[in-house]
């Protein structure tokens, strides 16, 4: 099997707030992040899709289609966003790093008709990353 | 859903690799440069990787400030700005090589009580780097 993985970069606002707490708790738990007015972080984002090379094209996908999915899927839907408000997925969640890559495995997995997506990497900044796996082994 | 949580620290020390099962004539073959008797240091960049389920009241594996501390009090205060060789007992009588200290970290991580240790790699410098997950389930690391 080979791995290809392509990288992108989304910038968006969040805040980690849980209505079930008090506002006391909200601050201690989340700390900085709980800021009512939210702050922001530049999104780096590796999707990685496994699979055999096409004998006639010598590609595991073609990059063009991949390239087109994050365009659609993700860009659209979280670049330039607070993802809080306007990601509905997240509306009752707290936007952490784990969760955002859990739902942009569930947003890509569906459409990667060619491979397979083996690893959704998202880098928060540049001292932290989740990866997800979906329900596979690493 | 499979997830792991990476968080990177920067840590500055300084070793010396040398072993006494060698004269000094073999030391200097083996090591190199890294046998200069003063040592000579690094910017590690410590990768410390861990999994487990995600709080749906926190949305997290394991909070941050939780793995900051832990990491903070087994590794960055004992091992930053040291020479690895003396200041550290386990490298007493063991060489300081990347691979024993990304041994060492994960020896020293693997009991984080806030989720699993997955793995440690650590960057020497930009071009070189080590990993490290443990033995088989069930074998003890240390
Ligand atoms: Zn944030």
């Amino acid at each position: 099997m080979v791995h290809v993985t392509r990288k992108i970069e989304f910038s968006a606002a969040h805040r980690y707030h849980n209505p079930a707490f008090s506002a006391e708790e909200n601050r201690r738990i989340f700390g900085k992040c709980n800021n009512p007015n939210g702050h922001g972080h530049n999104y780096v984002l590796e999707v990685t899709v496994g699979g055999e090379a096409d004998p006639l094209t010598g590609m595991v996908l073609d990059l063009k289609e991949l390239k087109e999915i994050l365009e659609r899927e993700i860009m659209d839907r979280m670049d330039h966003r607070f993802l809080n408000y306007e990601v509905p997925e997240l509306a009752d969640q707290i936007p952490t790093c784990e969760n955002i890559a859990s739902l942009i495995w569930k947003l890509l997995a569906p459409k990667i008709k060619k491979g397979r997506l083996t690893r959704v990497r998202l880098w928060e900044s540049p001292d932290l990353y989740v990866d997800c796996y979906g329900d596979g082994t690493p | 859903m499979r997830l792991e949580l990476t968080r990177r620290y920067a840590l500055a020390a300084s070793h010396r690799l040398h072993s006494p099962h060698f004269d000094e004539a073999e030391n200097e073959r083996i090591y190199g440069k890294c046998n200069n008797p003063y040592g000579h240091g690094h910017n590690y960049i410590v990768e410390v990787t861990v999994t487990g389920k995600v709080d749906p009241s926190t949305g997290m594996i394991a909070h941050l400030d939780d793995l900051d501390g832990y990491v903070a009090r087994e590794i960055i205060e004992p091992f930053d700005h040291m020479y690895l060789n003396k200041d550290v007992e386990a490298f007493r009588d063991r060489v300081p090589t990347t691979e024993n200290v990304c041994v060492e970290i994960f020896a020293r991580l693997r009991r984080f009580p806030g989720a699993k240790l997955v793995r440690i790699r650590l960057e020497e410098t930009g071009r070189n780097s080590f990993e490290y997950a443990g033995q088989r389930d069930g074998d003890e690391d240390d």
